[in-house]
């Protein structure tokens, strides 16, 4: 018995990480219950609802109702406005984009210069939705900064009620793709090496066959990569648009709005769901194309 | 070749500092312009401050009740975001990472969904759900939203602390207190959370900042918060909405900067901490 009191402990010692091992499991995966359980309320149910909904009516029945409204060639139209606005706001954010980075790889890496204006770029980037229309009317609006200061001195301005079409929506849109684009393909240009340079020189190469044969095909991937995502960002984007037009629906999201906030007829629920559908079909096929470039992309950057 | 090389070299020179000149005067007029919009009478081109004036006057007739209803909404909903966010993912990343690595794809997929899927779309998903929530189970405050605001932060508040988790010996940590006879309870609060202690700071920040600029769910919903309340005021007083507009701004900026800092310091004082352990091993 004397023997007892020492074995005990170290018996239960043992006993007890292998009984938490037998149950760790199942209390273990208890744990995660939360996630799992709010994320599927909050994330993947509406997702849910708007694959399923697009295909059902308010009574639960199948309708392609939804889906046909969505085919309306006005609905067409709008979302062509959506394709054409995120596919030139991407290009020109992208190419200005790319330069301003390059400009700023040029520089030491811990350079003050590059440090702030990276820093100022991730801030820029953030600034999107009202705030930025708002300051898009405070300078090219009809009594803007730029507006006043243009007719003052050479007499006429920038056409005002520009900023309420598709174009003035592509001209605002370009000011935060443009800082999205330093940030996401800068890295891809300090990726790439000087002893590659060097090496395309000794071998007889000029800069152009430098950039054409070497640096350019390592970095198109990220160059079309870094397009996707600016697509992808514009093409989601909804705030500013909204706050610099309010009469009438000119892309997708705003369509999507109206619908919602119908209130007089509650069969626009599926069309709303419709339009959703399309939207995250465009956005599934741009981020799959974002996946294949990226695994390119990384090839170089070991 | 040496001169060659310098010519090229002050060429780009000379080159970086004209697009960076371009670019920052490109990207600062619209700034500039906003702050001019604030203290200029549109009409008369009368220079006040009385925009900014009206934000801190005690009474202005109810003016700019619904700015500030939409900005105590929109503070009220920051702070839930944060402690809902972070109180569901800290506990199951660490259980994940210890317990379960099986999960940890799964659960990476799910945090970075939110990423690919626009909130234009994810409001329509959530209007069905709202209208229970509103109707059936809670009402139709605007503060409910954080609920989904939790999901649009998912991805950001999942990769800090996915980075405070993986700078930590999250396994040893845990076994060291466990065998000291610590609860589960302390190892995530005692131990846990103030090993990662910048991590999640730094989640609280992107937090916010998404928050208090968040303006798609709200509007498509009919709630009031910061956003959706700037639009409004907005079209009756553009002044007001353009001083609001440059103090978010700011607050934003600061948020962000403070971010950077911590993220920075952070990762000075692991350099520090773990030095003399590699050693001593």
């Amino acid at each position: 018995m004397s023997v007892a009191p020492s074995v005990t402990p170290t018996h239960s010692r043992d006993a007890a990480p292998a009984a938490s091992r037998r149950r760790g499991p199942w209390l273990s995966v208890a744990g995660t219950v939360p996630f799992f359980a709010y994320t599927a309320i909050f994330l993947v149910l509406p997702t849910l609802l708007v694959v399923v909904g697009a295909f059902r009516s308010r009574e639960g029945v199948f309708t392609l109702n939804g889906i046909t409204q969505a085919l309306s060639e006005r609905t067409i139209g709008i979302f062509i406005n959506s394709l054409v606005v995120s596919a030139v706001t991407a290009l020109i954010g992208a190419v200005a984009g790319a330069l301003i980075a390059y400009a700023l790889a040029t520089a030491p890496s811990g350079s003050l210069m590059r440090r702030t204006f990276t820093a100022f770029m991730s801030v820029v980037a953030q600034f999107g939705g009202v705030m930025l229309a708002f300051a898009f009317i405070a300078t090219i609006g009809i009594n803007g900064m730029v507006t006043r200061l243009m007719t003052q001195t050479v007499g006429f301005s920038l056409d005002p009620a520009m900023l309420s079409t598709l174009f003035g929506v592509g001209v605002v849109y370009i000011y935060f793709q443009i800082p999205l684009m330093v940030i996401v393909f800068l890295p891809a240009l300090d990726g790439l090496k000087p002893q590659w340079r060097e090496a395309t020189a000794n071998l007889g190469g000029t800069g152009v066959t430098y950039w054409t044969r070497v640096a350019g095909p390592i970095l198109l991937p990220s160059f079309l990569g870094s397009y996707l995502l600016l697509f992808a960002n514009s093409f989601s984007a909804f705030a500013t648009a909204a706050a610099l037009i309010s009469q009438q629906t000119i892309i997708v999201p705003m369509e999507i709005e109206s619908a919602l906030r119908n209130e007089n007829d509650l069969g626009m629920d599926a069309y709303a769901q419709a339009l959703a559908l399309g939207m995250i079909i465009v956005v599934a096929l741009v981020m799959w194309g974002y996946a294949v470039l990226g695994r390119r992309a990384s090839r170089w950057q070991a | 070749m040496a001169g060659v090389n310098a010519r090229a070299k002050s060429g780009a020179k000379t080159f970086r500092v004209v697009v960076i000149a371009l670019a920052s005067v490109y990207f600062l007029l619209p700034l500039v312009s906003l702050a001019d919009f604030s203290v200029r009478f549109p009409l008369t081109g009368k220079v006040d401050a009385n925009a900014w004036l009206a934000l801190i006057a005690p009474d202005d007739s109810g003016r700019l009740d619904l700015l500030r209803e939409g900005l105590f909404n929109s503070l009220v909903m920051a702070v839930m975001t944060v402690v809902l966010a972070i109180g569901i993912l800290l506990p199951t990343m660490m259980l994940v990472r210890l317990r379960l690595p099986k999960l940890s794809r799964i659960v990476e997929f799910i945090c970075l969904l939110p990423l690919t899927i626009p909130a234009v779309v994810l409001v329509v998903g959530l209007a069905p759900i709202y209208a229970v929530i509103s109707t059936k189970i809670l009402d139709a405050n605007t503060i409910w939203l954080a609920f989904a605001y939790v999901i649009l932060v998912l991805p950001f508040v999942y990769r800090s602390l996915d980075a405070g988790l993986r700078s930590i010996d999250l396994k040893t940590l845990s076994e060291t207190t466990r065998s000291f006879g610590g609860s589960w309870w302390t190892v995530l609060w005692r131990v846990i959370v103030p090993n990662v202690r910048s991590a999640i700071v730094s989640a609280c920040f992107i937090t916010i900042a998404v928050v208090l600029g968040e303006f798609t769910f709200a509007r498509m919903l009919a709630r009031t918060n910061l956003q959706t309340s700037l639009f409004q005021i907005n079209l009756s007083d553009g002044q007001v909405a353009a001083a609001v507009s440059l103090l978010c701004l700011g607050l934003t900026t600061l948020l962000l900067v403070a971010l950077d800092l911590i993220v920075g310091l952070g990762e000075r004082r692991r350099a520090r901490t773990l030095a003399p352990v590699t050693v001593e091993d």
